[in-house]
């Protein structure tokens, strides 16, 4: 009986596997579809050729064309996303700390929460009107200034959710014993609490860098052709009235370099994060 | 308890509670008074005239709004449930191989990852009714392509696609986290009673995972109702208003049309409409005491 059901076993899990296999071929074939796309020539695209000679040319065009901004584009990514993200770690530790592990009359807390739990509710195009209204007033509309203000609170609420998940795992009583070997404020975050909230600010980190990376609408709504990010870009593409689709695809396979990065790299994260907010 | 230096405390703070003011409900608020006015912008001043509250009247003649409220409903209610059900049984899959099923793991979550712009550049060229693929492999075995976006019967149906594909990961990854938490002895225990792989899913570990399930649901509905992304690169609401959503009437209102007093109507809207599912969201946990 015992070899009839590892036998049976066997055989579900090949099952099993199978479509696991079927489910990553479904979430894979649509990249190697644009990264094949990337390196065509639009004519054998418009072909449909299954068998061609890859060229570099459309890489090229999108970085190295005069008339592309598409490395224009990638540096304003990099630089709003990097200083927002940075933004948005540090103070939320900072506040998060403050409000889960002081003590601060509960309706302080409580806005705090419902602001999180209104940002990530409220479809942020409704945002950026807001901020689009605010930033033509004071004449920082097309800056990298208000899209980087912008993406910083945007992400903050959920950044907050997020830490505030870590902060409750790390035992009280060390703190405590800190604080009566008399060691500072300072001291305090700088020698206790930011090493126990490393891989909370690591999930973090990644997670708000994923986001503000790929967020469009907010962008989109915040620049110009000079400060556009790489979403804006790659919309800007299909827009045209004659698609260059195999640039569009070249480009698109360009702005997937860090989330792959981030796959390779920061995987446990990821997940960590992705669940922590949802889960907890 | 140690007192804690209440100096750091509130200086920790002070960044948040400014970003909250100046950044998050000042703007609001200021939407709520341009929601009322009409706006336009003559060499670089802006002129406000009063109109008090005719764009909220005129929200419900909005044939593009109603179109709107209409389709993401939809997209909600089918892309929501369709991710649930996949990502559960992958969720299940991954747990009972154990694992082995690490690096599917990892490559099933990648689209996550991608701008939705991407995503959405990405299943442009697979829809496209010349060359993209779907209509490659039909053509290959004998049958006529279609247009998928570009006909009203089939582009709301072509979104959804797209948003199953980007999104189930998340629906995945939390069901998972759920799964491997559920306690092991209980499947035992019903395996030991004799019973069939089926009636252990049915009766012991679906009843376990409904609260995750629930709440995975309803993660992806809130983030399912904000679709724009894939919409404004797909179709940009057409044909005529037959993938029109929400998200992108507000857009097309407020920045296309530069109809910044009918759009902040919208958003303030919008807003009070999330509001009061905050406070309903509220009252009920606090009636089921799970506030902690």
């Amino acid at each position: 009986m015992n070899h009839a059901v590892s036998k049976r076993y066997k055989r579900t899990t090949t099952y099993l596997i199978g479509f696991l296999v079927l489910a990553v071929f479904t979430t894979l074939a649509p990249f190697v579809y644009i990264a094949m796309s990337s390196f065509k020539t639009q004519i054998s695209l418009l072909m449909g050729d299954v068998a061609f000679t890859p060229t570099l040319m459309n890489y090229d065009e999108v970085l190295f064309d005069r008339t592309s901004d598409y490395l224009q584009n990638f540096t304003n990514s990099v630089v709003v996303t990097s200083i927002s993200t940075s933004l948005v770690v540090v103070i939320a530790f900072f506040a998060g700390y403050s409000l889960f592990r002081m003590r601060w009359p509960t309706y302080v807390v409580n806005i705090f929460l419902i602001w999180s739990m209104a940002f990530n509710l409220i479809p942020s195009v409704t945002l950026a009107s807001a901020w689009y209204d605010l930033a033509r007033s004071v004449g920082l509309n097309n800056d990298y200034i208000a899209l980087i203000l912008a993406h910083t609170t945007l992400h903050l609420p959920m950044a907050l959710w997020l830490l505030a998940s870590f902060f409750r795992e790390i035992p009280r009583e060390l703190e405590d014993a800190a604080y009566v070997d008399g060691a500072s404020f300072v001291t305090l975050v700088r020698r206790v609490v930011t090493p126990l909230m490393m891989p909370g600010l690591m999930a973090t980190g990644i997670l708000i860098f994923v986001f503000s990376w790929n967020e469009f609408p907010v962008a989109l709504a915040l620049t110009n052709n000079d400060t556009g990010t790489v979403p804006v870009a790659i919309a800007k593409y299909a827009q045209e009235e004659e698609i260059k689709y195999t640039q569009m695809a070249a480009a698109s396979v360009l702005s997937a370099v860090p989330a792959l990065l981030v796959l390779l790299f920061g995987q446990r994260f990821i997940v960590r994060g992705l669940t922590a907010g949802a889960v907890k | 308890m140690a007192h804690h230096n209440s100096l750091g405390k509130v200086l920790s703070l002070t960044p948040a509670v400014l970003i909250f003011a100046f950044l998050a409900l000042l703007p609001v608020i200021n939407l709520f008074i341009v929601s009322f006015h009409e706006v336009s912008w003559l060499g670089g001043t802006k002129q406000m005239d009063w109109v008090g509250v005719d764009n909220y009247v005129a929200i419900g003649d909005d044939p593009l709004f109603k179109a709107g409220v209409f389709n993401t409903i939809i997209v909600v209610l089918v892309a929501t449930t369709a991710q649930v059900v996949i990502g559960l049984a992958l969720a299940l899959a991954c747990s009972s191989v154990g694992d082995r099923s690490r690096p599917f793991r990892a490559l099933i979550i990648l689209p996550l990852l991608i701008p939705g712009i991407v995503i959405g550049a990405i299943w442009r060229l697979m829809y496209n009714s010349e060359f993209g693929i779907f209509n490659l492999v039909l053509n290959s075995i004998g049958l006529s392509g279609h247009d998928w976006l570009g006909s009203p019967s089939t582009a709301l149906a072509a979104v959804i696609v797209v948003d199953v594909w980007h999104w189930m990961p998340f629906a995945f990854l939390l069901l998972l986290a759920a799964v491997e938490s559920l306690p092991r002895d209980v499947s035992e225990a019903a395996k030991i009673d004799g019973a069939t792989a089926w009636q252990e899913f049915r009766k012991v570990t679906l009843p376990l995972l409904y609260p995750a399930i629930f709440m995975t649901f309803l993660f992806r509905a809130v983030m399912a109702s904000k679709i724009f992304d894939e919409v404004f690169l797909l179709t940009g609401g057409g044909p005529g208003t037959s993938t029109e959503v929400v998200s992108f009437t507000i857009f097309q209102r407020y920045f296309l049309q530069d109809n910044a007093g009918y759009g902040s109507a919208l958003s303030v809207s919008i807003i009070f409409v999330v509001s009061v599912i905050i406070v309903i969201a509220l009252n009920a946990n606090k009636s089921k005491g799970l506030s902690q």
